[in-house]
């Protein structure tokens, strides 16, 4: 397990590497010069020179990437271009709430997705799993972004249920709350048909291989036998789907915050490329690729944890 | 006085699985008898219905099978009838099963240690005890290292150990009935002997029966004392291990003896076969099943079942050609 652990954790940080190396490679393929495009049309010379030392673009290309690296490393994004805010700071500010957003998401994914999965498989074949086959097909197709849209304009315009924009009041547990549902159910509700699609097919090849017959040979109850032997082994596909999912509820949020015109990283990157604030689109993009690391890496572990075999491919 | 209730007993028993061609008869008014401390064999070609009887004994019929007749009865009682608890309670503590293929039968994501405290859970001791319990049996059907293999998953250990393992678990709770289906089948020549050994060591001491259901003759021939041969859901003769060598009366007996490779007398460059195939079981015949593929057959052996005669106190066949 600890080979596995370190394995994982280098590939990993490899990851991130070759993630800022292509970033900042990107940055300076574009054309334009970014003091200029900061600045915009009418900004002096003088101007452009100060902010050109002020970034360090007048050094040579390998001190500009050692630079960025080193800073990078140090948890120092950078400056944005307009309020002049360190980058970090303006990240760490907004992310509880795409955090909380992206969790309540795949917590209402997991829930719903989950359990209609195991519906699914309870009532095989019937008019349930049907309609619940079809439903699902439905969920998956339907884009977050029209989902936001129809919310919104049913619950929050035509019906007045719950709040239209932003996060709800500081402080006040009750109206955050109210403000989570519908970019929520947004993000996660295609993810409720995929999750029940996939929980259904892996329960349903689990609950007929030959263990599961030993374990009802042996006359354990129905119960530990869906708890304790066929749950953990269904689950894996699952936890891997979800990580991997992961960074595409990550890119919904981009859409469903502007929506919402909830604060949150992807409103923050949607503005900071909008006013071509590149300190702060790499940062955003930076710090983004670091957490879908932290959150592919962990459930990779946890994969391995529930799966002896998994981890003795990493074995010899 | 009346005849003492056998441990176990089948009784014209029939089964049939729903398929989209109908109902296929799997097993046709089967019947076998077992007394404690017998090792009986079920022996049979592919599809003959022996692992449906398998299933059945130990009560747990795939879901789309139905029993449309007769019983399975443990010490007189009817299993088959029981509410699924009662079913429940009988599975694992008094009819126990080693299944075909160790490898896939165990969990693959739980420590042998946890499953075979958790088979153990009719008894009322704590974990700790069930797993000195499991330690012991480990060391009894011969695992060198009992400790080690208890921390182990099912891929880690080898052949001849997972079918050990195999074995250990279905004798934890020592079963009334001890059902090993194909015990040998998924080992090689090696391997078969020294599971052939610990059979043979475990039986002397077994109280109850054992039940070996194989297509493996040699299998039959070192562990069985009687056996019941299977044709097409039927059962066709019932013998003593000697008569089934040396005086098979049920023309497939006779012909399944012939093809097995262990008693060829001559040389052959091609092993010998029974020509034809088994019957459709969506429609059997309303003859004997056997007759067309049977050297002995006569114009009644199309149109009407044959009879069940008794040849002897351990011996009978289904055929109308033998004569007591």
């Amino acid at each position: 397990m600890l080979t596995y652990t370190i394995k994982r954790i280098g590939l990993a940080v490899l990851i991130l590497f070759l993630v800022m190396l292509a970033m900042y490679a990107m940055v300076f393929v574009v054309p334009g010069d970014p003091a200029a495009v900061a600045l915009g049309p009418r900004a002096t010379p003088a101007l452009k020179a100060e902010l050109i030392t002020r970034m360090g673009l007048d050094q040579p290309l390998y001190a500009q990437v050692w630079n960025f690296f080193r800073n990078a490393a140090t948890g120092d994004l950078g400056f944005d271009v307009w309020s002049k805010r360190p980058v970090l700071s303006m990240i760490l500010e907004v992310f509880p709430n795409t955090l909380i957003l992206g969790a309540v998401a795949l917590g209402v994914a997991l829930v719903l997705g989950v359990s209609l999965g195991c519906l699914s498989v309870i009532w095989r074949g019937s008019l349930i799993d049907r309609v619940l086959a079809i439903l699902s097909v439905s969920m998956i197709s339907v884009p977050s972004f029209v989902i936001a849209i129809y919310g919104l304009l049913i619950f929050s315009v035509w019906l007045g249920w719950l709040p239209a924009i932003g996060a709800g009041e500081k402080g006040d547990l009750g109206s955050q709350a109210r403000a989570v549902i519908l970019p929520a159910f947004a993000v996660g509700i295609s993810w409720v048909g995929y999750l029940a699609r996939l929980v259904r097919a892996s329960m349903l090849e689990v609950m007929g291989a030959n263990h599961i017959r030993t374990a009802r040979a042996f006359g354990l109850p129905e119960g530990r036998i869906v708890a304790r032997y066929a749950l953990r082994i269904a689950i894996i596909p699952t936890i891997a789907i979800l990580a991997v999912g992961f960074g595409s509820i990550l890119s919904s949020a981009v859409f469903v915050e502007t929506v919402f015109s909830r604060p949150g990283i992807g409103s923050l990157i949607t503005q900071a490329v909008a006013k071509r604030n590149y300190p702060l689109v790499m940062g955003t993009v930076l710090f983004m690729t670091a957490f879908y690391l932290v959150v592919v890496t962990a459930a990779d572990l946890l994969i391995a944890r529930l799966d002896p075999r998994v981890r003795d491919v990493y074995r010899s | 006085m009346t005849a003492p209730v056998p441990l176990l007993s089948v009784e014209n028993l029939t089964i049939t699985y729903a398929s989209d061609a109908g109902p296929v008869q799997a097993l046709r008014a089967a019947h076998l008898t077992a007394r404690a401390g017998e090792v009986i064999g079920i022996v049979g070609e592919s599809g003959c219905g022996k692992s449906t009887l398998a299933s059945a004994l130990i009560n747990l019929l795939a879901a789309n099978a139905r029993v449309t007749s007769g019983a399975v009865r443990l010490r007189g009682q009817d299993i088959l009838t029981l509410p699924e608890d009662a079913k429940r309670a009988i599975r694992g503590r008094h009819i126990a099963m080693v299944f075909q293929d160790p490898m896939t039968s165990f969990n693959p994501v739980l420590p042998l240690g946890a499953q075979l405290t958790d088979f153990q859970h009719h008894l009322p001791q704590t974990r700790a005890e069930k797993r000195t319990r499991a330690r012991a049996m480990l060391a009894r059907v011969g695992i060198p290292d009992p400790d080690l293999v208890l921390t182990r998953f099912i891929h880690e250990l080898s052949g001849g150990m997972r079918q050990r393992a195999a074995i250990a678990a279905a004798l934890l709770m020592t079963p009334d009935v001890l059902v090993a289906d194909e015990p040998t089948t998924a080992l090689d020549v090696t391997m078969e002997a020294q599971i052939i050994h610990l059979l043979r060591a475990l039986r002397a001491d077994h109280q109850g029966t054992i039940l070996i259901v194989t297509h493996h003759l040699g299998v039959i021939g070192e562990l069985c004392d009687r056996v019941y041969v299977m044709y097409a859901g039927q059962v066709v003769e019932e013998a003593t291990v000697d008569d089934l060598y040396h005086a098979p009366r049920h023309p497939y007996t006779r012909a399944l003896i012939a093809c097995d490779p262990a008693h060829l007398e001559t040389h052959t460059p091609v092993l010998p076969t029974i020509p034809g195939h088994l019957p459709d079981l969506t429609a059997p015949p309303p003859g004997c099943s056997f007759a067309n593929r049977c050297p002995l057959v006569t114009s009644r052996c199309h149109t009407a079942p044959p009879p069940w005669v008794r040849l002897s106190d351990t011996q009978a066949a289904l055929c109308h050609e033998v004569a007591p």
